[in-house]
């Protein structure tokens, strides 16, 4: 552990993405293999079993530390994070340990199968050998939540320093379904034969929003698709079983049972790169209809007969068995269409269609009619380019609408976590109904340090009321909400829901009685939802 | 009974038995002055009155001000109030001051810390009926190690740097937290280059017998290659500004309590945090205000509400006090590097 909290202080104290690779790569090169099999899983975001409630957490935390819960409750509010404020306010540790990182997380996984007691005893004389950082480490590790500014890309890069493998293979062999318990450092690093995983998935190629249409030279050389508001997908059929990941890399067959037919149908060793979109026969169903979707393992019936998905399909990555990402975009397209042309008509598959353009005024005509096509704005994709791992810069772009926006009273308050615990970042908004406030959205995002800084201090003068951590304030300030999508929802007291809402302006030039009207969003959603 | 001794208005902490106010916030005629932070010293008083080792600080600051002065534990009759000063142990020259009206005393803390930093005159605790504390650290997460231990991290990062070939850019408040970094600091690592406003106040506590290291300030026509490995003690707001571009590769370090937490810690955007605070923790706090046996408490700065809820359940009556020093909870403090 005494390792890991080293690897966890440097990386943790510095900036420069040069320095926390080093520091990687020095522990991939010195660690165990137990050691660096968790460190991989950690920062893939495989963590281990939560083995223990965050409620019980914070009683045992506030009992060693010998302070009433809510005085902890408070501290917590302050410092934003749950492990964090556990290692500052258990008083200092009695002993030490020589334990590997391993040892803990195998300790840690032992306590799933006991009792509260036997959780309580263990953890308490965890925190009594562990120093404040090795507690911070043991406790995130305890609480699931393990974000330390290293991404997976990152970690990738110094594990290729550290072994002298190849980025882009190992990124490969760091998908799909394993964990520390189905494999060793040897067989996910350094075995020979990679592709015995059927199931694994190719890193997904990411697009970055376009900036100068201009730079992109004659429209002939790029192939425009629409941009769906679905669930970025990669559909794997190798060796008669279909594999479904999203984005994230989780494994979602299960909840999309009518694809599983594609089994068959696809020919074997095919990978498709595509989007899950609800499909109401024609046109894409809004989000919120495969939203009700996700987060369901099972599906009744009736919700599969209401909200059927489909993969609109737009890129062949693997057929035959055979890799194709080197091969031209266009040659890819080719072949994909040629595959999907002979699938049955009814198979939950389409290609997701290419938008021909005479030139850019064009596409941008185009572009502009994309709510009604059901879609985000457009991808424009280079017919000329391989089919990169990760975010790279040039040859895949979103060129997505600009975002609706509303006027909007902000009502309560709220402290942020981690980063920015203890400046106010969650705010709920409102805008007129007759003389009345109604709330109708949260937003977190869009405003600079300076300006959440501006608006804390703000929020400390001008709290009317207090709900736990939530603060009821003048109505005074009014900021320019943006959102991608509408809908109607009875789960919110305005009836209506936004799709990544955030504020896009803070109107200081505007008072509270400019602000809109429920009248004008509910046209909004007459409109676009 | 009689009267309260102290009552708050709206300019500040007002004694109606000797007619004068404690650290006010909007101008009066009298003024007693417990250290010179700006938020404590304030311009535009008629009558100032603060210890002899707080004045330099407060001419420095202000001007050609008013100004009395006063000896550690000399006792003042000011009408009705008898008046003394005791160290607080904030930074040099900071006081608590005690005031005692028909045997009633109360005695308002300033800011304070009660680990002897071996540059302000140690704090010395208090006996009262009612104290005026400070809470800018009341959480139970604030926790600071031994000075000798910061001091061992701080000294470690700049050999670290200065062997990387790196300049180490020291941020801390330049009245009281650079002065005390600067005599943690070991001098045989490498020279000590300070900001101009860091410089001025060492010259003010130099002159007045504060030992400091040797230092050299900083000027336009600095040649930075002539001081390899030096480190650079100046106030926070130089992070991230061309001022601090000029020394080329450097690490950055800030030196606050707030850098407990790792969010302020990353919002400063700094290297490192060292954590090293010019207030009292929350054992600080806890053993300070149980050292005075008052039975009555009044909280300032910081989180008063969680602190004054905690002290009332062990017992004490505690109340909050609205008061303008510092900022209200703390973060602000971190932004401007003040009360840190």
């Amino acid at each position: 552990m005494k390792r890991f909290a080293a690897l966890f202080t440097v990386i943790d104290q510095t900036t420069r993405t040069s320095a926390k690779v080093a520091a990687l790569a020095d522990y991939f090169a010195t660690a165990p293999d137990d050691d660096k099999l968790w460190t991989i899983a950690i920062f893939a975001g495989r963590r281990p079993k939560r083995a223990v409630t965050t409620t019980r957490l914070r009683d045992w935390a506030a009992e060693a530390a010998g302070i009433p819960l809510w005085l902890f409750e408070d501290a917590y509010a302050v410092v934003g994070d749950l492990a964090e404020t556990i290692a500052l306010v258990l008083p200092p540790a009695t002993g030490a340990s020589d334990d590997s990182l391993s040892f803990w997380i195998n300790h840690l996984r032992e306590l799933v199968d006991s009792d509260d007691e036997a959780r309580r005893a263990a953890v308490l004389s965890a925190w009594s050998r562990l120093d404040t950082t090795e507690r911070l480490v043991f406790n995130k590790l305890l609480t699931g939540g393990f974000r330390m500014g290293v991404s997976q890309k990152l970690m990738t890069r110094a594990l290729a320093q550290a072994t002298g493998r190849d980025e882009a293979e190992l990124a490969h062999r760091l998908m799909g379904d394993w964990s520390p318990d189905t494999t060793s450092f040897a067989a996910l690093i350094e075995a020979d034969d990679p592709a015995a995983d059927l199931s694994r998935p190719y890193p997904f190629c990411l697009a970055h929003g376009i900036d100068d249409l201009e730079a992109l030279g004659p429209v002939t050389d790029w192939q425009a698709e629409w941009k769906w508001d679905g669930i970025r997908a990669q559909v794997i059929a190798r060796g008669g079983a279909l594999h479904v990941w999203s984005r994230g890399e989780e494994l979602m067959t299960d909840r999309f049972p009518e694809l599983a037919g594609l089994a068959q149908a696809l020919p074997d060793g095919t990978v498709l790169d595509g989007e899950l979109v609800a499909w109401d026969g024609a046109a894409p169903l809004p989000f919120a209809a495969l939203q009700k979707r996700i987060t369901r393992k099972t599906v009744p019936k009736k919700l599969l007969a209401k909200a059927p998905v489909i993969l609109l399909a737009y890129d062949l990555l693997e057929a035959g068995g055979e890799d194709l990402r080197a091969t031209p975009l266009q040659d890819r397209r080719a072949a994909m269409d040629r595959m999907l042309a002979r699938l049955p008509p009814d198979a939950p598959l389409r290609p997701s269609a290419l938008i021909p353009a005479s030139d850019w005024d064009d596409l941008m005509a185009q572009r502009a009619t994309a709510r009604q096509m059901k879609a985000e704005g457009l991808m424009i994709k280079r017919l000329s380019s391989p089919y990169h791992v990760g975010r790279k810069r040039g040859d895949w772009w979103k060129w997505k609408l600009d975002p609706l926006t509303i006027d909007a009273v902000m009502i309560y308050a709220q402290a942020g976590h981690g980063r920015r615990a203890n400046l106010f970042t969650d705010f709920t908004f409102a805008v007129w109904q007759g003389n009345e406030l109604v709330p109708f959205t949260k937003a977190y995002s869009g405003l600079t340090d300076a300006e959440f800084g501006q608006i804390t201090q703000w929020v400390r003068r001008n709290t009317l009321q207090r709900f736990g951590p939530v603060r009821q304030v003048t109505p005074h300030h009014v900021f320019e909400i943006a959102f991608e999508g509408i809908q109607e929802s009875p789960r919110h007291k305005s009836g209506i829901a936004l799709r990544f809402p955030r504020m896009l302006r803070w109107r200081q030039d505007k008072t509270v009685d400019q602000a809109d009207t429920l009248d004008h969003l509910r046209a909004l959603l007459a409109q676009y939802g | 009974m009689a009267g309260p001794v102290l009552t708050w208005t709206d300019r500040g902490l007002y004694c109606a038995a000797g007619d004068f106010f404690i650290d006010p916030w909007r101008p009066v005629d009298r003024a007693l002055i417990t250290h010179g932070h700006a938020d404590h010293a304030r311009p535009g008083h008629r009558r100032y009155l603060c210890t002899d080792a707080c004045m330099p600080v407060m001419r420095h600051r202000l001007g050609d001000i008013a100004c009395e002065t006063v000896r550690y534990g000399e006792v003042r009759r000011i009408g009705d109030a008898v008046v003394s000063f005791h160290p607080a142990g904030h930074v040099p020259g900071s006081a608590q001051i005690r005031v005692e009206v028909a045997g009633e005393v109360w005695v308002v803390s300033g800011d304070y810390k009660v680990e002897d930093d071996g540059l302000s005159e140690a704090f010395v605790p208090l006996r009262c009926h009612t104290f005026i504390s400070e809470c800018t650290f009341g959480l139970p997460v604030f926790h600071w190690q031994p000075q000798a231990v910061v001091a061992g991290q701080i000294n470690r990062w700049w050999a670290d740097n200065a062997a990387a070939g790196r300049a180490s850019l020291l941020a801390a408040y330049s009245l009281g937290k650079a002065q005390r970094l600067l005599h943690m600091l070991d001098p045989a690592i490498g020279p000590i280059l300070t900001h101009a406003a860091v410089e001025n106040t060492n010259a003010v506590l130099r002159a007045q017998g504060v030992r400091l290291p040797g230092t050299i300030k900083i000027t336009p026509d600095l040649d930075r290659k002539a001081h390899p490995g030096a480190v650079i003690v100046a106030p926070p707001a130089v992070l991230g500004s061309p001022w601090a571009r000029r020394f080329g590769a450097l690490s950055t370090g800030y030196a606050s309590g707030w850098m407990q937490m790792r969010g302020v810690r990353r919002r400063r955007a700094a290297d490192r945090g060292f954590v090293i605070s010019d207030h009292a923790d929350w054992e600080g706090l806890l053993g300070a205000i149980k050292a005075t046996g008052a039975e009555r408490l009044f909280l300032t700065h910081g989180y008063t509400d969680i602190f004054t809820r905690y002290l009332r359940e062990a017992g004490y009556d505690a109340h909050v006090l609205a008061t303008e020093y510092g900022g209200e909870e703390g973060d602000d403090a971190a932004d401007t590097g003040e009360a840190s």
